[in-house]
């Protein structure tokens, strides 16, 4: 087995909100007829975790399901359980139209924390922050690149984004998260 | 340009999320003239008033659309999946 690496090895940066490369994260991208119940059934007997609803984020335990599209679905969780998830996922849709892929290693993911965590998003994303709600999932852009974000807990955001663009996506978030650049006082 | 597109599928997206391909038009058959096909790849009226295109939500659910604006008003009439009535 090859050594894995992630995209950054956990660079993280620290100014008015502190900017975190999430390091090895499991992403195995979903695509198929959400509708179906088979589909439902296989994700929850993979992960957990119900099919989301529209633009909408499950968790359970260690994993969780993003909404991606109206046939796409994002499952986030521990690296090293991905490669038999998709097994998993692949033995239980047999027969039906579906793919599952494990895209870990074609993604790169960022955490962004502290109390403006958002001002820091603000400048960069196309998004109402004061309307994004807690179980949702945006895809948006990032300064120049696509990317996904949710809220991952209390202050806290998660991003995701190709891989290939990591050390910019990486740049961007360090550069709006300068101290002395906060978008409101207080 | 209209600024925020009522995306069927993600709400209202600020027009930076998208990508627009161009008009909305019935597509030649196969071995149609190639004056036809000429006209239908390259020749476009921009029109002033109302108009239908197809636009790509990039930055979003990645699925195509038919946008139904106006081009003098910039108001957005419909926005409908492009596979919307396919068989």
């Amino acid at each position: 087995m090859s050594n894995a690496v992630s995209a950054l090895a956990g660079r993280s940066y620290s100014g008015f909100s502190t900017v975190r490369e999430a390091g090895l994260v499991g992403m195995v991208t979903l695509r198929g007829d959400l509708e179906s119940p088979e589909l439902a059934v296989a994700v929850l007997a993979a992960t957990g975790c119900a099919v989301p609803a529209q633009r909408r984020r499950t968790v359970a335990g260690d994993w969780s399901v993003c909404w991606m599209s109206p046939d796409e679905l994002l499952l986030v969780g521990p690296y090293a359980s991905a490669p038999g998830l998709v097994d998993q996922l692949t033995a239980a849709l047999a027969g039906q139209h579906a793919l599952a892929v494990d895209v870990s290693d074609a993604r790169a993911s960022f955490r962004v924390s502290g109390p403006k965590a958002a001002e820091v998003l603000m400048k960069l994303c196309p998004v109402d922050f004061s309307a994004l709600e807690a179980d949702e999932v945006r895809r948006t852009r990032l300064a120049q690149i696509a990317a996904a974000l949710w809220t991952s807990g209390p202050e806290e955001y998660s991003l995701v984004c190709f891989r290939s663009v990591a050390s910019y996506a990486f740049g961007v978030l360090e550069n709006a998260a300068r101290p002395g650049s906060e978008l409101f006082s207080g | 340009m209209a600024s925020l597109i009522p995306c069927p599928h993600c709400g209202p997206r600020p027009k930076e999320e998208f990508t627009v391909r161009g008009a909305v038009l019935p597509r030649p058959a196969a071995d149609a003239p190639v004056e036809e096909w000429q006209a239908h790849v390259y020749l476009r009226e921009n029109p002033r008033g109302d108009y239908a295109e197809h636009w790509h939500h990039s930055g979003g659910c990645r699925r195509w659309l038919v946008v139904k604006r106006n081009t003098a008003t910039h108001a957005v009439h419909s926005v409908t999946d492009a596979a919307e009535g396919r068989p």
